[in-house]
Formats: structure tokens, sequence, C-alpha cells
């Protein structure tokens, strides 16, 4: 191997196809392991007035045991740790299908941050302007899911479902119904949707795939009856297929006295296209992280939103926003479930979502959905072409695509979840945990409106390239990452609460002490 | 397959044997005599004339050649169907007439016999379970490269290789539908009988076989339950004792879920067995081994006429529900479970209850559940959609059909 750099050399030699990529690798240690006793940030002189002392109610008897550092080492901390990153903002994310990672616009941050110093108790009259844009997202909403209202107190979408799901169980209740205790999902719709249904109290009905990789509709019209509550269903589902026969599914629910409840959390193949109102659905909810652009924020806060049709209003979780034509003002729906986060909600990304909708306007929204899928057709295009890809059942797909590496995993012995690791010493990724695997060796590759055609050829070639390495030396790729912050990751303790630590007086107590 | 075709068909009369009996398998002389002296009644014959039969239909020119007696021209007989025969025993036994054979008469010998002698047709079925499938492999390699492609019909205890179609029917469509030039290699596998009587599950690979490659008729070799997280197997478990009623008689099948649902009650099930359990009284923590693996006759004794709920799990890689593993549960036990006497068969959706992970739904890729007891009618009238369990409070809806009807060319 030639170990000499040509970077430095005139002219500037062509950049090769594939990236000589490599991540830094700092060996950062954690930030509690750099204090060190008395360092600070800032030196607060004294000040010129007398001390104010606080009651004991509310002063510590300790110390809180925050790191002691100067502001230099903070930054330097911080910085390290956002280059050991893979991201939207650094890389080609589509392999983060499902999760529907788009460019979030910087401009947006600066809309945010405008409402950063309101006060949740302030006085209604005081925030009229950011009750408007509450008002004017909702109705928005509104119109792209084709329901009656909609809630954004959620603070994720799984906070939106579950808020879903306990309106189900009140809707129910409020007529008698209270012994309906089945919720009926699929194998591909989010599971998040069994999950909340679970945690509500439902036994859970999960529809398989039919040969087709349609939810068997037959064994929809053998589950329904008396017991269902409701039937919770994501469409296009994981696969990027779009179930025909939604309406249907529906109806058929709505026969046995069911709610129909849809998830949109990921409604980026659709937005202009389909609503969830004009299929009969009766709630649904948005992510609002996933279609509309705020950030993900790896696990919060984010935001949700919940829409119900007019029969489901009054159950909403409150309080809503009102308009009288003149004034903005809060109120709790009569029958509402009660609150499902303080306040408002998670409002600097509800002014995000706003500003997006705003700078794309109806068209650009429809824009958004087919710019989407065309970037996913032609992503799949070229991943079909990959020896060894595939992608199960022959049916056009929506935004995303969940593929096979089955042919190339028995012939060369390679797993999906190796290629992913490889493919990141070329800056890239994507993950595997589809359980169970009904498509044997997956991996789901969603590309957005926000990537253009080179971006889709490089993540391609990326593949291509780790397929045909899988082909010349399986060890090889088996052994990767070579070029990454973090060799390989033993994963066993994530399965035994005596391991596992999410915070650092967790690790003191079970490792250190 | 040209009408002018020649098919091969070996059966191996004892195959299946100890199966109602509760033995596990038939495996060596004794255990056959014992599933005998228990009332076991071979059936091998008769699900390789079923085969014959289908395949006659389709393809009427076809020709069949046989090996003497009940190692096939008895089944060819009963299909009705004209059929050489091909010289294959020791000249003592061959020299008496058929009708004075016995069927535990046979042995392995005679199997890879009867195989070297039919090595010149172009197909060659053959009727048994992963023991004759070892027979017919060890025939094969001493071929070599002269023998022709195979195809098992299913129809002993353990039919865990992948050389089986899902049913003799099945069997019979895939020989009419064969083309020489579409073959595909399929595994062998067995278990150890002895071990698997004491309660250890070990398949070992033996080989492949070169059989018709129509992947969807064909049962799939079993796949291994050891993935399974026990977690899982205790959520179902909890979930079947809290829809038991007491004084309702529940019959749990053979496997590792089924154990699990002997353990919730605090009994000591059996892994391979079949085992009648009762539910403690309203009120009462527990349950009640009525008895532990029991042979048919024993078990048509104790649902007939008694409430009964069948408690049956799903063989990974395959789907069989009934028919495979746990024959005990026979055509007039499947009966007196599911209409409880009576005709109209109401209520018996309440009276299967059939135990699945997600994940070994979701290794069938779609295709159905598999019922074959032995009566085609009643694994008809069983088809539809069944309610699988696949952890506490979590359960699916799934197709399941007769064997003999999932493939039909």
């Amino acid at each position: 191997m030639n170990t000499t750099e040509s970077f430095g050399e005139l002219p500037v030699t062509p950049k090769p196809p594939l990236r000589r990529f490599h991540q830094a690798r700092w060996d950062e240690p954690i930030i509690f392991e750099l204090s060190a006793p008395g360092r600070r940030g800032i030196a607060v002189p004294e000040p010129g007035a007398p001390r104010v002392e606080l009651p004991d109610s509310v002063s510590r008897a300790q110390p809180p045991k925050l790191p002691e550092m100067s502001q230099l080492h903070v930054l330097r901390h911080y910085l390290r740790l956002s280059q050991e990153n893979l991201g939207v903002d650094l890389n080609i994310d589509v392999g983060q299908g499902t999760c529907t990672m788009k460019y979030s616009p910087k401009v947006n941050d600066r809309f945010a941050a405008a409402i950063a110093e309101l006060h949740p108790l302030q006085h209604e009259d005081t925030v009229q302007g950011v009750l408007e844009i509450y008002w004017r997202l909702e109705r928005m909403l509104g119109e792209i899911s084709g329901m009656a209202r909609v809630s954004l107190q959620p603070g994720s979408g799984s906070a939106a479902i579950y808020a879903n799901i306990a309106m189900i169980r009140a809707y129910h209740a409020a007529r008698g119904e209270a012994r309906r205790d089945q919720v009926i999902t699929t194998m591909f719709s989010h599971p998040s949707n069994a999950a909340c249904a679970k945690t509500a109290g439902y036994e859970v009905i999960t529809l398989m795939p039919d040969a087709e990789g349609l939810p068997d509709i037959e064994a929809l019209r053998a589950a329904v009856g008396p017991r269902t509550a409701a039937l919770m269903i994501t469409n296009p589902e994981d696969t990027g297929i779009f179930n025909p026969r939604i309406r249907e599914f529906v109806d058929l629910v709505h026969a046995a006295g069911g709610l129909a409840c849809y998830d949109q959390a990921n409604a980026n193949g659709i937005l202009g296209i389909t609503r969830a109102r004009d299929a009969g659905f009766d709630l649904c909810h948005f992510n609002l992280h996933k279609t509309f652009s705020t950030p993900h924020a790896c696990g919060g806060p984010a935001a949700g939103a919940c829409g119900v049709s007019e029969d489901l209003a009054p159950f909403l979780p409150g309080p809503v926003v009102a308009f009288d034509g003149e004034s903005y003002r809060l109120e709790t729906p009569p029958a509402s479930i009660g609150k499902v986060r303080p306040f408002l909600g998670v409002t600097p990304n509800i002014v995000r979502a706003y500003a997006w909708i705003m700078a794309l306007g109806a068209e650009g929204l429809r824009q958004v959905a087919e710019t989407a899928v065309l970037n996913n057709n032609y992503l799949m295009h070229k991943i079909l072409q990959i020896p060894g890809a595939s992608a199960p059942w022959d049916r056009r797909r929506v935004e995303q695509v969940r593929y096979s590496w089955q042919e190339l995993s028995e012939q060369t012995g390679v797993h999906s979840e190796e290629i992913g690791v490889r493919a990141a010493d070329f800056g890239v990724h994507y993950w595997t945990s589809h359980h169970p695997y009904v498509v044997p060796e997956p991996f789901t590759l969603e590309p957005t409106e926000s990537y253009s055609k080179e971006d889709l050829d490089e993540y391609a070639l990326i593949l291509a390239h780790v397929a045909e390495e899988a082909r010349r030396d399986p060890e090889f790729v088996k052994g990767a990452p070579y070029n990454q912050t973090v060799h390989k990751i033993d994963m066993t303790p994530l399965d035994d609460p005596k391991e596992w630590a999410p915070t650092w007086r967790a690790y003191v107590r079970k490792h250190l002490s | 397959m040209t009408g002018a075709a020649v098919v091969g068909l070996v059966v191996n009369p004892v195959a299946g044997l100890g199966g109602a009996a509760g033995l596990k398998g038939s495996d060596g002389v004794e255990v056959q005599r014992a599933a005998l002296a228990r009332g076991a009644t071979p059936r091998a014959g008769e699900r390789a004339a079923r085969a014959v039969r289908t395949l006659m239909a389709r393809c009427p020119g076809t020709r069949v050649v046989t090996a003497p007696g009940p190692m096939g021209e008895d089944s060819a007989r009963a299909s009705g169907v004209p059929c050489g025969l091909v010289r294959t025993l020791s000249v003592d036994r061959s020299a008496g007439a058929s009708s004075g054979w016995s069927a535990a008469g046979t042995s392995a010998e005679d199997t890879r016999r009867a195989v070297a002698a039919l090595a010149g047709v172009d197909l060659l079925l053959f009727a048994g379970g992963d023991g004759t499938a070892r027979d017919v492999l060890d025939a094969v390699r001493a071929l070599g490269g002269q023998a022709p492609p195979v195809l098992g019909v299913p129809a002993g205890v353990k039919v865990y290789s992948g050389c089986f179609a899902v049913s003799p029917a099945a069997a019979g469509f895939v020989a009419a539908e064969f083309d020489p030039a579409r073959t595909a290699e399929a595994e062998v596998v067995d278990l150890d009988e002895d071990a698997y009587r004491r309660g250890l599950v070990s398949p070992r690979l033996y080989g492949s076989l070169r059989v018709p490659a129509v992947r969807a008729a064909l049962s799939g070799r079993k796949a291994g339950s050891s993935g399974v997280a026990p977690a899982t197997a205790e959520g179902v478990a909890r979930e079947v004792v809290a829809r038991m009623w007491p004084g309702v008689r529940y019959v749990l099948g053979p496997g590792a879920t089924t154990r699990a649902v002997g353990r919730a009650l605090g009994l000591a099930t059996t892994l391979l067995g079949v085992d009648v359990v009762e539910r403690a009284p309203e009120g009462g923590r527990g349950g009640r081994l009525v008895a532990a693996d029991v042979a048919e006759t024993e078990l048509f004794g104790l649902v007939s006429g008694k409430e009964s709920v069948l408690v049956l799990s799903v063989i990974g890689g395959q789907g069989f529900v009934l028919g495979r593993g746990n024959q005990q549960v026979s055509p007039r036990v499947l009966d007196a479970v599911l209409n409880g006497g009576q005709k109209d068969g109401s209520g018996s959706s309440e009276r299967l209850l059939v135990l699945a992970t997600q994940q070994k739904l979701a290794a069938l890729k779609g295709r159905p559940l598999l019922a074959d007891s032995g009566d085609e009618d009643l694994d008809k009238k069983l088809g539809g959609h069944v309610q699988v369990i696949t952890g506490y409070r979590e359960s699916t809806i799934y197709r399941i059909c007769a064997a003999s009807e999932e493939f039909d060319g």
C-alpha cells in the first residue's frame, strides 16, 4: 500500500469515488473524569451586596457533584465528542430507514430561539403570538390529515400514540363499552403501537404479512369482534409498501364497533397525496421530528401531534388553543384525557415545524413527498443492481424499502449487521434492529427529499463496494470497522441490569465502588 | 413430468408406527413391536397410496416401479395403479407370498436394497420419516452419480428433513410437475431417538439429497428452537394459564413452549410427550397432571365426552401444528376435542390453542400453518384462521390449512 498522502501535491489529485474516510478517535474520558477540584469556567466576583440565605427546605446539604472545568476544556470536550459522531448534518443518513432523516434548516433554530425567553406561566394575553402559532399549526395539520382537531401537546411520537390509545379507551368507556379490550396492529406497523396499547392495558393482536407482503385482510376479518377497541396501523408500512386496501381495513373495524387509528409518524411519502380522514380513520398522529423537520434530538425532547375526528375531539389532551376570531385562549376539552406534557408542549419544535411548513406552502409539501418517493425509487434501482441485494415482495415502494442481503449472506456468511458496520468505514451507516426478522438479513433505506442524486450514488457505491468485499474476503468485512472511533462493542451487558449504567452515578455505584 | 416417465416407489411400512403410541419414533424392532402391542396401525402404505393416486390423476401415463409387498406393491395396488416390480429381497424372504409379510418384518437394509434396485427411475418417491430418509441417503451415496432425484412422502413420526413434501397429496403434485432439469439439494436431519425419548432434542445433519426444485411444496427443514428467549415462552405460558378454565381438560402437545405451560401450573409435564392437565378449581393455584406422556388410545379415553382443549405448538421452519411429532392427537381425538361429541362444531375455535413466538411465525415467510392429522376432511375443516398466542396478552391471527391443500401445483 502506498503510504504517502498525495494531498500536498499540486495540482491536487482528483478524489477517488470512495472517500478515504477516517473518523476522529480522541479516546476522550467521561466529563466527570476530567473534573479537577476548584477549576472554574468563570471566576464570579464577590457581589457588592449582602448574601441572601436560602431557607433550609430548598438548600442542599451537600453541593451537587458537578464536573469542575475551565471553559476551554468544556468546549474541547464537546467538540471532540461531536467529531466522534455520525448524523444527518455530517453524513448521508439514508440508512436510518423508518426514521425519516432530513435536513432541518438552521434558520428555524433562530425562530425557535426567539421564543426561548417566554415563561410557561405567562398570562394568555401576553403570549398571543405563540398561541397563534399553535392555532395555525393545528389548522395546517388538520388540513394535511383531514382531521377536525389536533393536539400539539405530546412530547414525542410514542407519547402521541399513547395519547391516542388513551382517547380510544375514554371514548369506549364513555359509551359504556369498556369491555372492548383488544387492539389490532400489524407486524410492519411501528412497534410503539403495540407497546402503547399494551401499556394502556389492552391485549394486542398482531397481523402477520401475507405472501404479498401486506397485512392479511382475512386475518383481520377473523380478528375483529365485540372485543375490538381499535386498529392501530402504519401505512405505508415499514416495508415502504402502501396498503391499497386500507379503506377496507378501516371499514371492517368500524363494522365491529372499533376505532381506526393511523400511525402517520412518518407521513413523508404521502404529504398532499392522501389523508388519514379520507380513508375513514378516526385518529392519527404525526412525529414533527420526522415529517416536519424538527431535530430528532436523540430521544427528546421531540414533538408529536394527535389528530382526531369530530367525535373524538372532546377527549383530546388539554389544554388546546381556541380562537374566537379576535384572541387566542387556552381551554380544556369537556371529556379530556388530561395533560400528557407540562404546559403547552415542546414549544420550540412547534415553532420549527410551523416555520418549515410556512416556508414550503401546500405545493411545497406535496413536492417534498414527490421528491422523497422519486429519491427512494432511484436508490432502490441502484441497490437492486448490487449482486446479492433484494427487495422481498415484488411491489412498488413509497418512501422507503426494507431490503434483504439474504442471498449475499448465504453465499458469504457475512450478515447484514456486519455490512452496516463496514459501511461506517466510509462515513455512513445503517441500522438493523428490525426484530423479529420477517425480512431475512434486513436493511432499510429511506432517502427523504433532502439528499441529492450524488449523495444517493455515493451511498449505493459504498454498499456495492462492501458487498464485493464480502465476496472477496468475508473475514475482512466481519472484522470491521477499521476507520472508526470505536471498533467493536460487546452488546451483552445491555441485557444485564447489573452491568448497564445510564448515568455517571450509576456507573460509579455499579463498577467503581 | 412427461407421460413416459418412470417413478420408483419405496415404502417403509413401519414408519410412523411409534407416533400414536407415544413412542416418539419407530426406529428398531422392539419399538415397532411395542407400538403394535399398543394398538398402533401401520399408515405409511396408505399415505404412499395417496401420493400415487394424486400423481396418476395428473399424469396418467406415468409408469410406477416398486418393491414387492408392503414396501410399495401394496400401495400401488391400493391406488389402482399397475406397477412393475423389482427384485430386492434376499431369496429366503422373497420366496413367501406378500400376504404372509408382517410390516415389522422389514428393516433399514430392505429400504436400502429397494432404492438400489430402483436406481434407473426418473424420480424416486419414498414414504417414511427422517430415519427412512437416512436409509435412502445411504443407498443414494452408494449409487454415486447414478442415483435418481428423490422425494419424501411424509409418513414418519419425525419428519424434520427438508426432502419431504408437506403432505402425501403434495408429494403427488410435485412428482407430477417434476422437471428433471430443475433439482435442488435438501438436507437430511434426524434425532437420536433414544436421546429424544429421554427429552433431548438434538438434530444431526446427515447429508443432502437431490430433490425436485419446488420450494413451496417441500416442508423445509425444521428450524432449531434454541434462539427462543425463555422469557418469551414464559409469557406465552402465562397467557395460556390465564385462559384456562377449571374443570376443562387441556391436552399439552410436545415442545418447549407447551412444557412451559406445565411449569407455569407447577407441573412436571414432558418435553416430547402429550400430557393432559387441569387447572386448579376457582381461586386455587397451580394445576393437576391428569396423565403424562399418553398414547393415542389413552388420550382418546381422557377427552371423550369431556370438555377439552388442545394446546399445540408450531414446528419451526415447517409450520406443522398437527401430524408431526404429535400423532397421538389422532383424527378421532381431534374430532372428540373440537366437536365435543357434537356435530355442529360450535365453539371449536376456542378448543384449539396454537402457541408460537413471533420469530417462529416470521420464519414461515407468509406460508400458512399446516394440519396433517391423517384425516384430510378433518384437516380441511380446521382450515381458515386460528389465533396463535405469541406472548402474554399478545397474539396473532394466522392462516392454517390442510397440508394436503397447501400445494395445488
